[in-house]
């Protein structure tokens, strides 16, 4: 006889173990696993490397590197993983040989998302039941506030995910009003384990960007360092203090390097900004790209050395001037049966 | 002195200098005149220009202009020039030092080549011409050549030269410098005489002891022998040069072309090369420094020249092995980009003057973007200032 069994896969696909009847069958699952461990081996003799401690790290560099593809998409790359993780988990088959439903609720449809309805109430009514108790104790209500601020409710998907089912938006925001409530008695406390499961940690901050501290070369002048990019060109810019204002790029001056006013303006941008223009001298070192790249790359890299130069405030005011953040257009993809990326071909009637 | 900020460079010795030498002339030139701002200069004589000076503006009035300069200033400073009303030519180093070596030389010794070079839009050209303004205020002779590249690239018309059988003239060209030589040194051509007797074709002639007016006239007229008009006229002023009469000064700009190779071709699509045309091969006599009584002052370009790299301006890359070989010895002279002094003095001069009509030009932050976009370069500056 076959059970429910519940895994987690990425949060952002769509569920496809929810969509219908199974489509494997658990003998096809076996077999492929025993090719998965097969071809491992057969892989890790390949590679040199030791069959038995091969783990899942040094297939997917072996395959990387036997089959090196250009494709942004890493999910479209050649990949070998656990037939697990390859085909998403679905739903067993739900009655037995005799045609009986092992559920009590499969006839209602939605057999999983009401027996977690009705799980929830009743750890409800526990909750319930024992403030109660504590009342008639005259014992004081523990109220210890649950730090709603760091978590958040599983979103329908991830909740699909778990239950195996599909779910409409008002049966998922039925289950969060239930756990809501809930979390919101004072004696919520006994049932934090479960609670717990339906909810998810969020980091409060983001990596937060650290700036480094001034460096001082030789002669005592402070100096930062700085990286951009823009396009297919990388730059590292290193500014320093005490200047005149004085710009080498690759060993040549701006005037040189930078025949066109604009790209020039470009690199001005970051110093009038911040209102620095004759202060600091800059040395930078830039490579790919073409011009107009080369330029903003220069640009983005002295912006984040000037960051260490500079208060909090103005980096924040550089930040929304959208100076620190990296550019993301770059060239779109051909595609095929049109000229260009969007151009399409010319349009004959006949 | 708030035009003066204090520089942020380590050698404050540039702004005390600039200080000392503000408060010594100011006390010459405010009393004198009305209080314009500390970066022109009264003094429109440039044989009295000393390093005072350096960095200021002078005026040379219009007439001077027409009468000196027929050809010969930029064409953007002609435009300035019209805007303006008036010619305001700053004192750099570069012409302090040639006007000083032609102070001291000596012009019984050959005659000493000077070349002006530097990357581009710095003010060479410019350069000439204030060496050039100094010598007719003198009362040299002045020999004006423009820009040689014009006489090796774009000319219609070549007709093979009725002197040498090899050689190729340029009838427009030749023509077109003989009327602005003729407007720049009216009084001398009066005074030279020709030696020797000239032959124009089968029926004109030029006898000897004539006025040179006359020759030039005869190739004003005809225009086909205009070339050999100019060719006359270089000869006869190198020989008699050196009797001491009058000063000779041979100003070329752009000299790199006569050593280069031209887009000119004959008939038979074959290359011209520069020697095979009447005009630069004389040229090119007058610049050989087998002659005594003056200077040659020479600029390189590298804007017109032909098949050189737009970075060449030394002058070995620019001459070629050939020209650097008939052009040495000589005193190489290098023009750089704006001193700080300087730029301050040009940015005052267009702020006084309206031609900066932006609001924020006026700030110290508009100057200081000026600066760094400019790169203190003055062809940028002028560009830059342009649509401000």
């Amino acid at each position: 006889t076959l059970r429910l069994m519940c895994t987690t896969t990425a949060v952002q696909r769509k569920n496809v173990g929810a969509a219908g009847p199974e489509k494997y069958t658990e003998a096809f699952i076996k077999k492929q696993i025993e090719e998965f461990n097969l071809g491992k081996r057969h892989l890790a003799n390949m590679m040199g490397e030791d069959p038995e401690t091969f783990t899942q790290e040094d297939i997917d560099r072996a395959i990387a590197y036997l089959f090196p593809s250009g494709l942004f998409d890493k999910q479209a790359r050649p990949m070998m993983k656990h037939p697990t993780e390859v085909f998403p988990e679905q739903r067993k088959i739900q009655w037995g040989e005799d045609g009986r439903p092992f559920h009590f609720l499969f006839y209602t449809g939605k057999q999983s998302y009401y027996s977690l309805m009705h799980e929830t109430y009743e750890k409800f009514l526990n909750v319930q039941k024992h403030q109660d108790q504590l009342v008639a104790e005259d014992l004081p209500l523990r109220k210890e506030k649950r730090n709603l601020a760091g978590s958040r409710w599983l979103t329908k998907i991830e909740l699909e995910e778990m239950l195996l089912e599909k779910l409409s938006d008002d049966d998922y925001s039925r289950f969060i009003q239930l756990l809501q409530k809930l979390v919101a008695l004072p004696c919520a406390d006994i049932e934090e384990n479960y609670i717990q499961k339906f909810s998810k940690e969020v980091p409060v901050q983001l990596q937060k960007v650290v700036i480094e501290p001034l460096q001082y070369d030789e002669r005592g002048v402070a100096f930062s360092t700085g990286e951009g990019k823009r396009k297919t060109a990388t730059a590292t810019a290193v500014v320093y203090d005490n200047g005149t204002g004085k710009i080498t790029v690759n060993g040549t001056d701006i005037l040189h390097y930078f025949p066109v006013l604009q790209d020039r303006e470009q690199l001005l941008f970051p110093f009038q900004f911040l209102g620095r223009i004759g202060k600091h001298d800059m040395v930078c070192t830039v490579s790919g790209g073409g011009r107009s790249a080369q330029a903003g790359a220069i640009r983005l890299a002295s912006a984040k050395a000037l960051r260490s130069f500079v208060t909090e405030k103005e980096v924040e005011f550089m930040r929304q001037a959208g100076l620190l953040t990296v550019d993301p257009r770059v060239k779109e993809r051909k595609k095929p049966g049109q000229e260009g990326p969007r151009r399409k071909f010319t349009w004959k009637k006949r | 002195f708030a035009l003066f900020p204090p520089q942020l460079d380590h050698g404050c010795a540039l702004h005390v200098a600039a200080r000392a030498g503000l408060s010594s002339v100011s006390t010459q030139d405010v009393p004198a005149e009305r209080p314009r701002a500390v970066f022109h200069t009264s003094e429109s004589d440039p044989a009295k220009h000393t390093e005072q000076h350096e960095g200021r503006l002078y005026n040379i009035p219009l007439e001077e202009v027409k009468a000196v300069f027929p050809h010969g200033l930029p064409y953007r400073f002609q435009q300035q020039i019209q805007t303006f009303n008036e010619a305001r030519v700053m004192v750099r180093r570069p012409a302090l030092e040639i006007l000083a070596y032609l102070k001291g030389s000596n012009f019984a010794h050959p005659a000493v080549r000077y070349v002006i070079y530097g990357e581009r839009g710095t003010g060479k050209t410019m350069t000439l011409c204030h060496v050039v303004h100094y010598c007719s205020r003198q009362g040299w002779l002045v020999l004006h050549v423009p820009d040689a590249h014009l006489w090796v690239k774009n000319c219609k018309e070549l007709l093979p030269s009725s002197y040498a059988k090899d050689r190729l003239d340029q009838p427009l060209q030749a023509s077109v410098w003989l009327r602005n030589f003729k407007t720049s040194n009216e009084h001398f051509l009066q005074e030279i005489k020709t030696q020797k007797k000239y032959m124009w074709g089968k029926r004109e002639s030029t006898e000897e002891g004539r006025p040179l007016g006359e020759v030039v006239e005869q190739g004003l007229a005809r225009v086909r022998s205009a070339s050999d008009a100019v060719g006359v006229v270089l000869r006869e002023i190198k020989q008699q040069s050196h009797r001491g009469s009058f000063r000779l000064l041979v100003a070329v700009d752009g000299v790199n072309a006569l050593w280069g190779r031209s887009t000119l071709r004959k008939e038979d699509k074959s290359p011209v090369s520069p020697e095979e045309l009447t005009l630069v091969h004389n040229l090119r006599k007058m610049v050989r420094n087998d002659w005594s009584g003056g200077a040659i002052v020479t600029t390189l370009s590298q804007t017109g020249s032909l098949f050189k790299r737009s970075s060449a301006y030394t002058p070995h890359e620019l001459l070629g092995k050939e020209g650097f070989d008939a052009l040495d010895p000589f005193v190489p002279i290098p023009v750089s980009n704006y001193s700080p002094r300087e730029f301050e003095s040009c940015y005052g001069y267009y702020l006084e003057r309206k031609w900066l009509q932006h609001e924020k030009a006026h700030t110290e932050d508009g100057k200081a973007e000026l600066q760094f976009l400019s790169g203190c370069n003055p062809r940028q500056l002028d560009r830059l200032a342009g649509p401000l």
